[in-house]
């Protein structure tokens, strides 16, 4: 293949400055309701000693989940030797690193005490599958932050047995840390709706769609500014096949693990109230993910003309993500909403809602501190690929 | 008779789960004349058991003493005795340890909690306190990223608010529900239980009583008030009152299927 020559944003539209102050607007409101939650506690939300992991959790881990997917397409560009892939390493690489970086800062500020970061990166407990997330994390950012000096730096990048080495490691270790992001449900022994090994393969399926929705959108975004063909019909058609074939992967594995707690009678409670019974999360299921996050997507990819059309692309790309956070809203908040089973077969009442399920509202500064992860991922990327070569050159 | 470790007051009201006072008659009085034996036996063994009937501790931890995994402190609940809507243990865990109800169970701190458990076939229902069980190999302690939750050497399951970040993974690990997040500022705090705001909290089996050879506030409360219905000491020492009373009775261990090991025996659930 002919070499790939890259360039900066620089022949953008006045709108490339107003989604920059649009997201600079909610990040500023996300911090500030950080600063509130910090200043007055945990109290200004809706969480609580039941449901302790709310919406911040729900974008944290939906960014940090889309960003090791959002390396799908390096991944497939240096691991698996497909060069067509290759003129979107670099933004594949940025967007991870921005995906987790407005995930992690999410997940930092709604700590009790953000202020104890740095003993969070000095004391560890390396029973905790939690600490060894903070090393995946710091590690994805690394090498992929040294995955990308080796494609864009001038002689780095001539070496293509260090690219594949970098780019192997890379890819072994966004599969790593997904395993562990997943993990940190499936190892949670007591509750019903997690404590399940698929937890770590179904989050590593959900990654690699939101991630490949992620840089759908992100193409689409810059080719809005460029006006330029960034996304070829070749690659419109390669997107498309990719993004239904990770839908299924998640539909497959969303059904296996249903279906294996709907064949344990022990488990028949906590499906009863996810996939039946549950309200808010309930319709979530059915409605957000599997309906407007799979079937709609798998629909429009599936029409005979229209679904190999960059709009349909686009518009599954964001029925997908629509869908990831209903997912994880439905994962992380109703797995926790589902009361603990204590006594096995009995009623159990207490002033702490035990055998009952627990009540959950999300408050305006949790909404906005999920949000300003999104809109801090977006000024990562955005200021990023004008600052330097990450887009490619379009071949006249 | 011995009373394990157990508080004086409690057993000077005759509650504190010995066969004194018991109407159950199920200690005979064979099991008697060994009790009292047993005492003996340990009111001169310094350091095995710490208190007598009636009498104040034996023995305290020095404060530069180490704590040992020779010791592992336990209770044992005897759920007949808790009679339901009586929440003495609950009470007495407040004002001992500074947490309060400010009239919003979901976002309060809940050291200890009473639970209603009812049998939906026949209707029959029992009481019990809950607290952090103190398990042998706690959820809590695992998960923890920074080793904030740890378990000392004798057993007792602590949080040091020093490194807690206030992460609440231990809260989602815990298999009870035994740990409360600080929502909101502190007031009014016990020099002995340090709190924090946005750092996570459950019961200390009132370590600072342990260490000067006394027995937690609520076996006190409950021995001293209500139903003498629970029980501390050693679950290492098999002259203990409480080891022997798990070794002869038929006691449970909630969610004891998850192989945590708790420290919390009940009886006659």
């Amino acid at each position: 293949m002919a070499k790939v020559a890259y360039q900066k944003l620089e022949d953008h539209g006045s709108a490339y400055w107003g989604l920059l102050a649009l997201n600079a607007i909610v990040l500023l409101a996300g911090l500030g309701a950080a600063w509130v939650m910090e200043h007055r506690g945990h109290i200004v939300t809706g969480m609580t000693n039941r449901i302790v992991w709310g919406t911040p959790h729900v974008f944290a881990v939906f960014l940090i989940v889309a960003a090791s997917g959002a390396l799908n397409i390096a991944s497939i560009s240096s691991v698996f030797g497909r060069s067509e892939y290759k003129p979107y390493a670099r933004l594949s690489g940025l967007l991870a690193i921005a995906l987790l970086i407005g995930g992690l800062a999410v997940l930092v500020l709604d700590l009790g005490r953000p202020d104890r970061l740095i003993v969070a990166m000095t004391t560890y407990n390396f029973k905790s599958i939690f600490a060894w997330n903070i090393f995946l994390y710091v590690g994805f950012l690394a090498i992929v932050a040294a995955y990308l000096f080796v494609m864009m730096d001038r002689r780095a990048s001539r070496m293509s047995h260090i690219g594949s080495a970098v780019g192997g490691l890379a890819f072994a270790w966004r599969l790593i840390l997904t395993t562990g992001t997943g993990s940190i449900f499936g190892w949670l022994v007591a509750r019903e709706a997690y404590g399940a090994a698929i937890m770590a393969p179904l989050f590593i399926a959900a990654s690699l769609l939101y991630g490949l929705a992620f840089t759908v959108l992100a193409l689409a975004g810059l080719e809005q500014e460029k006006r330029r063909d960034l996304l070829s019909d070749e690659m419109t058609g390669k997107f498309r096949g990719l993004l239904a074939i990770f839908i299924l992967a998640v539909l497959h594995l969303t059904a296996v693990h249903h279906l294996t707690n709907l064949y344990a009678s022990e488990r028949h409670g906590v499906e009863r109230f996810l996939l039946l019974a549950g309200g808010s999360y309930t319709v979530a299921f059915w409605v957000g993910q599997i309906l407007v996050g799979s079937m709609v997507p798998l629909a429009i990819l599936a029409l005979p003309r229209l679904g190999r059309s960059r709009t349909a692309l686009i518009v599954a790309s964001a029925l997908c993500l629509a869908g990831g956070l209903a997912q994880m809203y439905v994962i992380i908040i109703g797995g926790q909403a589902f009361p603990l089973n204590l006594f096995p077969g009995m009623e159990v009442m207490s002033s702490f809602q035990d055998g009952q399920v627990a009540a959950y509202r999300a408050s305006l500064p949790e909404v906005l501190l999920g949000l300003s992860g999104l809109s801090l991922a977006v000024l990562v990327a955005g200021i990023a690929v004008k600052l330097l070569p990450f887009l490619p050159r379009p071949t006249q | 008779m011995s009373c394990g470790s157990t508080g004086g007051a409690g057993c000077r009201s005759g509650g504190c789960g010995g066969s004194g006072g018991r109407t159950e008659g199920d200690l005979s009085r064979r099991a008697f004349l060994r009790d009292s034996a047993a005492m003996t036996v340990t009111t001169l063994a310094a350091g095995v058991t710490l208190h007598v009937f009636g009498a104040e501790p034996a023995t305290a931890r020095a404060p530069d003493e180490k704590v040992t995994a020779k010791v592992r402190w336990g209770l044992l609940i005897d759920v007949s005795r808790c009679a339901d809507g009586c929440d003495q243990c609950v009470v007495a865990c407040q004002q001992e340890n500074g947490w309060r109800d400010t009239g919003h169970p979901e976002t309060d701190a809940q050291w200890i909690r009473k639970l209603t458990v009812k049998n939906p076939r026949n209707g029959a229902s029992f009481s019990l306190p809950m607290m952090c069980q103190h398990c042998a190999e706690p959820p809590c302690v695992d998960v923890c990223p920074t080793g904030a939750s740890f378990k000392r050497a004798d057993g007792i399951v602590l949080v040091d608010k020093h490194i807690c970040i206030g992460c609440r993974y231990c809260m989602m690990a815990c298999p009870y529900n035994a740990r409360s997040f600080i929502h909101e500022p502190l007031e009014d705090q016990r020099p002995h239980a340090p709190r924090g705001k946005g750092t996570v909290e459950s019961c200390t089996l009132c370590v600072h009583r342990v260490d000067e050879g006394r027995v937690p506030a609520c076996v006190e409360a409950c021995n001293d008030s209500a139903g003498g219905a629970m029980l501390f000491g050693d679950l290492n020492d098999p002259a203990s009152e409480i080891s022997r009373r798990v070794a002869s009775y038929r006691t449970t261990r909630i969610r004891s299927d998850l192989g945590t090991d708790p420290g919390v025996h009940y009886r006659n659930i």
